[in-house]
Protein backbone atom coordinates (compact mmCIF):
# COMPACT_ATOMS: atom_id res chain seq x y z
CA UNK A 1 0.00 0.00 0.00
CA UNK A 2 1.46 3.41 -0.81
CA UNK A 3 1.17 6.22 1.21
CA UNK A 4 0.65 9.74 0.13
CA UNK A 5 2.67 12.18 2.19
CA UNK A 6 1.66 15.77 2.45
CA UNK A 7 4.38 18.23 3.25
CA UNK A 8 4.74 20.99 1.96
CA UNK A 9 7.37 20.38 -1.26
CA UNK A 10 4.62 17.46 -1.96
CA UNK A 11 2.20 20.08 -1.94
CA UNK A 12 3.75 23.06 -3.79
CA UNK A 13 4.92 21.08 -6.84
CA UNK A 14 1.70 19.51 -6.75
CA UNK A 15 0.27 22.62 -6.93
CA UNK A 16 2.37 23.97 -8.91
CA UNK A 17 1.51 21.08 -11.36
CA UNK A 18 -1.69 21.93 -11.40
CA UNK A 19 -1.48 25.62 -12.06
CA UNK A 20 1.02 25.17 -14.86
CA UNK A 21 -1.56 22.08 -16.32
CA UNK A 22 -4.62 25.17 -15.48
CA UNK A 23 -2.73 27.85 -17.35
CA UNK A 24 -1.60 25.88 -20.23
CA UNK A 25 -4.89 24.95 -20.96
CA UNK A 26 -6.20 27.90 -20.96
CA UNK A 27 -3.26 29.36 -23.04
CA UNK A 28 -3.31 27.06 -25.43
CA UNK A 29 -6.86 27.05 -27.53
CA UNK A 30 -5.72 30.86 -28.21
CA UNK A 31 -2.61 29.44 -29.49
CA UNK A 32 -4.15 26.96 -31.83
CA UNK A 33 -6.46 29.48 -33.15
CA UNK A 34 -3.95 31.59 -33.68
CA UNK A 35 -4.21 35.44 -33.30
CA UNK A 36 -6.44 36.29 -30.57
CA UNK A 37 -8.97 39.45 -31.14
CA UNK A 38 -7.52 42.58 -29.06
CA UNK A 39 -10.12 43.26 -26.09
CA UNK A 40 -11.60 47.02 -25.77
CA UNK A 41 -9.98 48.76 -22.93
CA UNK A 42 -11.82 50.03 -19.79
CA UNK A 43 -12.80 53.45 -20.71
CA UNK A 44 -11.82 53.21 -24.43
CA UNK A 45 -15.17 54.19 -25.05
CA UNK A 46 -15.65 57.19 -22.88
CA UNK A 47 -16.41 60.61 -25.07
CA UNK A 48 -17.05 58.63 -28.33
CA UNK A 49 -18.89 60.47 -30.80
CA UNK A 50 -20.11 58.19 -33.69
CA UNK A 51 -19.19 58.92 -37.48
CA UNK A 52 -16.37 61.32 -36.94
CA UNK A 53 -15.53 62.26 -40.78
CA UNK A 54 -12.28 61.20 -42.41
CA UNK A 55 -10.11 63.83 -42.27
CA UNK A 56 -6.42 64.51 -43.82
CA UNK A 57 -5.41 66.12 -40.57
CA UNK A 58 -7.17 67.17 -37.39
CA UNK A 59 -6.90 70.50 -36.41
CA UNK A 60 -3.58 72.10 -36.62
CA UNK A 61 -1.75 68.42 -36.06
CA UNK A 62 1.57 67.94 -34.52
CA UNK A 63 1.01 64.88 -32.87
CA UNK A 64 0.94 61.34 -34.59
CA UNK A 65 -1.64 58.38 -34.30
CA UNK A 66 -0.87 55.57 -36.11
CA UNK A 67 -1.39 51.82 -35.46
CA UNK A 68 -2.41 48.38 -37.50
CA UNK A 69 -5.34 46.67 -38.16
CA UNK A 70 -5.24 42.94 -38.86
CA UNK A 71 -7.60 39.83 -39.07
CA UNK A 72 -8.07 37.28 -35.77
CA UNK A 73 -6.57 33.94 -36.33
CA UNK A 74 -4.37 34.36 -39.06
CA UNK A 75 -3.12 38.12 -38.76
CA UNK A 76 -3.36 38.98 -42.04
CA UNK A 77 -3.38 42.97 -42.78
CA UNK A 78 -7.03 44.67 -43.20
CA UNK A 79 -7.51 47.48 -45.86
CA UNK A 80 -9.42 50.21 -46.13
CA UNK A 81 -10.82 49.57 -42.40
CA UNK A 82 -12.16 52.92 -41.32
CA UNK A 83 -10.79 54.30 -37.47
CA UNK A 84 -11.93 56.96 -35.62
CA UNK A 85 -9.60 58.74 -33.34
CA UNK A 86 -10.09 61.62 -30.19
CA UNK A 87 -8.48 63.29 -27.37
CA UNK A 88 -7.86 65.97 -25.04
CA UNK A 89 -5.50 68.14 -27.41
CA UNK A 90 -4.00 71.36 -26.76
CA UNK A 91 -6.77 72.50 -29.34
CA UNK A 92 -9.96 71.09 -27.43
CA UNK A 93 -11.59 68.68 -25.12
CA UNK A 94 -12.21 64.97 -25.33
CA UNK A 95 -15.95 65.48 -26.27
CA UNK A 96 -15.89 68.38 -28.70
CA UNK A 97 -16.00 67.95 -32.55
CA UNK A 98 -13.33 69.19 -33.34
CA UNK A 99 -11.50 66.95 -31.07
CA UNK A 100 -12.62 63.97 -33.03
CA UNK A 101 -11.41 61.97 -36.95
CA UNK A 102 -11.30 59.14 -38.78
CA UNK A 103 -8.87 57.82 -41.09
CA UNK A 104 -8.67 54.83 -43.54
CA UNK A 105 -6.21 51.53 -43.13
CA UNK A 106 -3.93 50.84 -46.13
CA UNK A 107 -2.65 48.06 -47.84
CA UNK A 108 -0.74 46.65 -45.75
CA UNK A 109 -3.57 47.32 -42.41
CA UNK A 110 -1.45 50.29 -41.27
CA UNK A 111 -2.70 53.66 -40.39
CA UNK A 112 -1.39 57.09 -39.59
CA UNK A 113 -3.18 60.14 -38.75
CA UNK A 114 -1.74 63.77 -37.31
CA UNK A 115 -3.46 65.28 -34.83
CA UNK A 116 -3.05 68.03 -32.03
CA UNK A 117 -0.43 67.43 -29.49
CA UNK A 118 -2.11 65.06 -26.69
CA UNK A 119 -2.19 66.34 -22.57
CA UNK A 120 -3.12 64.72 -19.78
CA UNK A 121 -6.50 64.93 -18.86
CA UNK A 122 -8.35 62.25 -15.62
CA UNK A 123 -4.80 61.98 -14.51
CA UNK A 124 -2.83 60.42 -17.39
CA UNK A 125 -1.89 61.34 -21.29
CA UNK A 126 -3.71 59.08 -23.20
CA UNK A 127 -5.81 58.82 -26.38
CA UNK A 128 -9.08 56.96 -27.92
CA UNK A 129 -9.45 54.83 -30.93
CA UNK A 130 -12.53 53.19 -32.09
CA UNK A 131 -12.97 50.60 -34.72
CA UNK A 132 -17.05 50.62 -35.06
CA UNK A 133 -18.06 49.72 -38.68
CA UNK A 134 -20.05 46.70 -38.38
CA UNK A 135 -18.23 44.23 -40.33
CA UNK A 136 -15.94 43.28 -37.41
CA UNK A 137 -16.82 43.41 -33.49
CA UNK A 138 -16.62 46.66 -32.13
CA UNK A 139 -13.04 47.28 -29.98
CA UNK A 140 -12.44 50.88 -28.82
CA UNK A 141 -8.81 51.25 -27.20
CA UNK A 142 -7.28 53.46 -24.83
CA UNK A 143 -3.56 53.61 -25.37
CA UNK A 144 -1.55 55.85 -22.56
CA UNK A 145 1.60 57.62 -23.28
CA UNK A 146 4.54 57.09 -21.38
CA UNK A 147 5.61 60.68 -20.90
CA UNK A 148 3.31 63.61 -21.57
CA UNK A 149 6.43 64.69 -23.74
CA UNK A 150 5.94 62.61 -26.29
CA UNK A 151 4.17 63.46 -29.81
CA UNK A 152 3.12 60.17 -31.01
CA UNK A 153 1.18 57.13 -30.18
CA UNK A 154 0.38 53.67 -31.46
CA UNK A 155 -2.60 51.27 -31.17
CA UNK A 156 -2.66 48.24 -32.70
CA UNK A 157 -6.29 46.23 -33.40
CA UNK A 158 -7.41 42.71 -33.82
CA UNK A 159 -10.46 42.43 -35.41
CA UNK A 160 -13.10 39.51 -35.35
CA UNK A 161 -15.66 38.95 -37.47
CA UNK A 162 -18.79 39.25 -36.34
CA UNK B 1 6.06 80.22 23.23
CA UNK B 2 7.60 83.41 22.01
CA UNK B 3 5.71 85.20 19.26
CA UNK B 4 8.55 84.73 16.94
CA UNK B 5 8.18 81.10 17.20
CA UNK B 6 4.73 81.03 17.23
CA UNK B 7 4.83 83.16 13.70
CA UNK B 8 7.41 80.53 11.91
CA UNK B 9 4.77 77.35 12.93
CA UNK B 10 2.18 79.47 11.67
CA UNK B 11 4.47 81.06 8.43
CA UNK B 12 5.74 77.47 7.52
CA UNK B 13 2.35 75.75 7.78
CA UNK B 14 1.22 77.95 5.00
CA UNK B 15 4.27 77.86 3.21
CA UNK B 16 3.40 74.02 2.65
CA UNK B 17 -0.13 74.35 2.00
CA UNK B 18 0.48 77.19 -0.29
CA UNK B 19 3.42 76.29 -2.35
CA UNK B 20 2.14 73.22 -3.70
CA UNK B 21 -1.64 75.76 -4.59
CA UNK B 22 0.73 77.77 -6.25
CA UNK B 23 3.27 76.29 -8.34
CA UNK B 24 -0.16 74.18 -9.63
CA UNK B 25 -1.62 77.63 -10.61
CA UNK B 26 1.52 78.28 -12.60
CA UNK B 27 0.72 75.06 -14.87
CA UNK B 28 0.73 75.07 -18.20
CA UNK B 29 -1.85 72.28 -18.77
CA UNK B 30 -4.31 74.99 -17.35
CA UNK B 31 -4.10 76.64 -20.77
CA UNK B 32 -6.26 73.71 -21.88
CA UNK B 33 -8.02 73.57 -19.65
CA UNK B 34 -11.94 74.79 -19.04
CA UNK B 35 -13.31 76.84 -15.34
CA UNK B 36 -15.00 73.32 -14.20
CA UNK B 37 -11.98 71.11 -14.66
CA UNK B 38 -9.33 74.10 -13.11
CA UNK B 39 -12.03 74.11 -10.35
CA UNK B 40 -11.97 70.30 -9.67
CA UNK B 41 -8.18 70.08 -9.67
CA UNK B 42 -7.57 72.48 -7.45
CA UNK B 43 -10.40 71.47 -4.68
CA UNK B 44 -8.71 68.13 -4.86
CA UNK B 45 -5.45 70.22 -4.23
CA UNK B 46 -7.16 72.19 -1.44
CA UNK B 47 -8.32 69.07 -0.09
CA UNK B 48 -5.13 67.41 0.74
CA UNK B 49 -4.17 71.05 2.08
CA UNK B 50 -6.67 70.86 4.96
CA UNK B 51 -5.65 67.32 5.22
CA UNK B 52 -2.31 68.45 6.96
CA UNK B 53 -4.25 71.15 8.72
CA UNK B 54 -6.49 68.49 10.42
CA UNK B 55 -4.04 65.99 12.94
CA UNK B 56 -2.10 69.17 13.82
CA UNK B 57 -5.24 71.00 14.79
CA UNK B 58 -6.59 68.43 16.93
CA UNK B 59 -3.15 67.39 18.17
CA UNK B 60 -3.25 71.27 19.68
CA UNK B 61 0.82 71.41 17.33
CA UNK B 62 -0.91 74.80 16.16
CA UNK B 63 0.10 77.31 18.63
CA UNK B 64 -2.38 80.56 19.39
CA UNK B 65 -5.33 78.10 20.05
CA UNK B 66 -6.84 76.75 22.73
CA UNK B 67 -7.71 73.14 22.82
CA UNK B 68 -11.26 73.65 22.87
CA UNK B 69 -10.88 76.03 19.75
CA UNK B 70 -8.45 73.31 18.06
CA UNK B 71 -11.00 71.16 18.04
CA UNK B 72 -13.60 73.57 16.42
CA UNK B 73 -11.39 74.47 13.80
CA UNK B 74 -10.70 70.34 13.62
CA UNK B 75 -14.86 70.10 13.03
CA UNK B 76 -15.33 73.31 10.45
CA UNK B 77 -11.89 71.93 8.57
CA UNK B 78 -13.33 68.06 8.30
CA UNK B 79 -16.38 70.26 7.41
CA UNK B 80 -14.11 71.86 4.40
CA UNK B 81 -12.54 68.95 3.64
CA UNK B 82 -16.07 66.63 2.91
CA UNK B 83 -17.33 70.41 0.78
CA UNK B 84 -13.71 70.11 -1.34
CA UNK B 85 -13.71 66.76 -1.97
CA UNK B 86 -17.47 66.73 -3.06
CA UNK B 87 -16.63 70.10 -5.42
CA UNK B 88 -13.54 67.92 -6.90
CA UNK B 89 -16.17 64.93 -7.81
CA UNK B 90 -18.75 67.18 -9.31
CA UNK B 91 -16.43 69.09 -10.77
CA UNK B 92 -14.79 66.36 -12.95
CA UNK B 93 -18.40 64.57 -13.32
CA UNK B 94 -19.28 67.87 -14.98
CA UNK B 95 -15.58 67.87 -17.09
CA UNK B 96 -16.30 64.00 -18.17
CA UNK B 97 -19.44 62.00 -16.78
CA UNK B 98 -18.13 59.00 -18.54
CA UNK B 99 -14.92 59.12 -16.64
CA UNK B 100 -15.79 59.93 -13.44
CA UNK B 101 -18.80 57.39 -13.10
CA UNK B 102 -15.75 54.28 -14.24
CA UNK B 103 -13.90 55.83 -11.43
CA UNK B 104 -16.60 55.36 -8.61
CA UNK B 105 -17.67 52.20 -9.90
CA UNK B 106 -14.58 51.25 -9.84
CA UNK B 107 -14.16 50.03 -13.29
CA UNK B 108 -11.56 53.29 -14.31
CA UNK B 109 -8.17 52.37 -16.47
CA UNK B 110 -6.24 54.75 -14.32
CA UNK B 111 -4.66 53.14 -11.33
CA UNK B 112 -4.98 56.35 -8.94
CA UNK B 113 -9.29 56.18 -9.22
CA UNK B 114 -10.29 53.67 -6.94
CA UNK B 115 -7.29 55.17 -3.88
CA UNK B 116 -9.11 58.18 -3.98
CA UNK B 117 -12.66 56.82 -4.65
CA UNK B 118 -12.01 54.84 -1.80
CA UNK B 119 -10.46 57.98 0.22
CA UNK B 120 -14.22 59.81 -0.22
CA UNK B 121 -16.03 57.33 1.14
CA UNK B 122 -13.65 57.34 4.57
CA UNK B 123 -14.21 60.85 4.50
CA UNK B 124 -18.17 61.36 3.80
CA UNK B 125 -18.10 58.13 6.73
CA UNK B 126 -15.91 60.57 9.13
CA UNK B 127 -18.48 63.41 8.57
CA UNK B 128 -21.41 61.64 8.67
CA UNK B 129 -20.15 59.61 12.24
CA UNK B 130 -19.07 63.24 13.68
CA UNK B 131 -22.61 64.60 13.25
CA UNK B 132 -24.64 61.35 14.15
CA UNK B 133 -22.23 59.93 17.29
CA UNK B 134 -23.53 61.79 20.19
CA UNK B 135 -27.39 60.83 18.94
CA UNK B 136 -25.81 56.61 18.50
CA UNK B 137 -24.81 57.38 21.25
CA UNK B 138 -21.18 56.14 20.15
CA UNK B 139 -18.39 55.38 23.59
CA UNK B 140 -15.49 57.88 22.97
CA UNK B 141 -13.03 55.30 22.46
CA UNK B 142 -15.10 53.34 20.41
CA UNK B 143 -15.52 57.21 18.15
CA UNK B 144 -11.80 57.72 18.25
CA UNK B 145 -10.95 54.47 17.16
CA UNK B 146 -13.08 54.31 13.98
CA UNK B 147 -11.91 57.48 13.38
CA UNK B 148 -8.34 56.98 13.23
CA UNK B 149 -8.63 53.51 11.25
CA UNK B 150 -10.63 56.17 8.72
CA UNK B 151 -8.26 58.55 8.62
CA UNK B 152 -5.47 56.18 7.99
CA UNK B 153 -7.53 54.88 4.65
CA UNK B 154 -8.05 58.61 4.07
CA UNK B 155 -4.45 60.04 4.32
CA UNK B 156 -3.11 56.50 2.63
CA UNK B 157 -5.95 57.06 -0.10
CA UNK B 158 -5.50 60.63 -1.21
CA UNK B 159 -1.70 60.53 -0.99
CA UNK B 160 -1.46 57.45 -3.00
CA UNK B 161 -4.39 59.05 -5.53
CA UNK B 162 -2.48 62.32 -5.69
CA UNK B 163 1.04 60.78 -6.41
CA UNK B 164 0.16 58.74 -9.26
CA UNK B 165 -2.18 61.51 -11.05
CA UNK B 166 -0.55 62.86 -13.57
CA UNK B 167 -2.47 66.62 -13.66
CA UNK B 168 -1.74 70.07 -12.56
CA UNK B 169 0.13 69.52 -9.62
CA UNK B 170 3.96 70.22 -9.74
CA UNK B 171 5.97 67.25 -9.46
CA UNK B 172 8.40 68.17 -6.03
CA UNK B 173 5.60 70.60 -3.71
CA UNK B 174 3.38 67.46 -4.48
CA UNK B 175 5.44 65.04 -3.31
CA UNK B 176 6.46 67.46 -0.42
CA UNK B 177 3.04 68.15 0.60
CA UNK B 178 2.21 64.54 0.56
CA UNK B 179 5.55 63.75 2.77
CA UNK B 180 4.09 66.20 5.34
CA UNK B 181 0.45 64.87 5.74
CA UNK B 182 1.69 61.75 6.16
CA UNK B 183 4.60 63.00 8.78
CA UNK B 184 1.80 64.42 10.39
CA UNK B 185 -0.93 61.94 10.72
CA UNK B 186 1.89 59.76 11.41
CA UNK B 187 3.00 61.43 14.34
CA UNK B 188 -0.28 62.42 15.54
CA UNK B 189 -1.45 59.12 16.04
CA UNK B 190 1.68 57.78 17.41
CA UNK B 191 1.21 60.88 20.55
CA UNK B 192 -2.68 59.38 20.93
CA UNK B 193 -1.60 55.99 22.07
CA UNK B 194 -5.54 55.22 21.83
CA UNK B 195 -5.30 51.90 19.92
CA UNK B 196 -2.29 51.10 22.81
CA UNK B 197 -3.67 51.46 26.16
CA UNK B 198 -7.07 51.80 27.56
CA UNK B 199 -7.41 54.62 29.40
CA UNK B 200 -4.13 55.94 28.95
CA UNK B 201 -4.26 59.47 30.40
CA UNK B 202 -4.21 61.56 27.36
CA UNK B 203 -6.78 59.43 25.80
CA UNK B 204 -9.05 60.23 28.96
CA UNK B 205 -8.52 63.58 29.20
CA UNK B 206 -9.21 64.47 25.09
CA UNK B 207 -12.23 62.40 25.28
CA UNK B 208 -13.54 63.96 28.81
CA UNK B 209 -13.24 67.25 27.11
Amino acid sequence: MSTVILNRRNLLAAGGSVLAAGVSGLLLPAHAEGLAPTPSMPGGSNNYREGAAIVDRIGKGGFWMSGTVRRAGDGGPLAGQRIQIWAHTIEGQEHEPQSHGATLTDKNGAFRLEMPQIIPIFGQPHGHLAYDSGEFKTVFLRPVMRSAKETSLEAHFVLQPV
Amino acid sequence: MRLAQVAVIWAALATAVCVPIAAAAASPLLAWRGPVYIVAGFAGIIALGLMLVQPLLIAGYLPGLSAYRGRRAHHWVGGALAVAVVVHVGALWITSPPDMIDALFFSSPTPFSPWGVIAMWAIFAVALLAAVRRRLGLRPRTWRIGHMLLAIVIVVGSVVHAILVEGTMETVSKAALCVLVLAAAIKVMAGLRVLKKRGSLRVESIARR
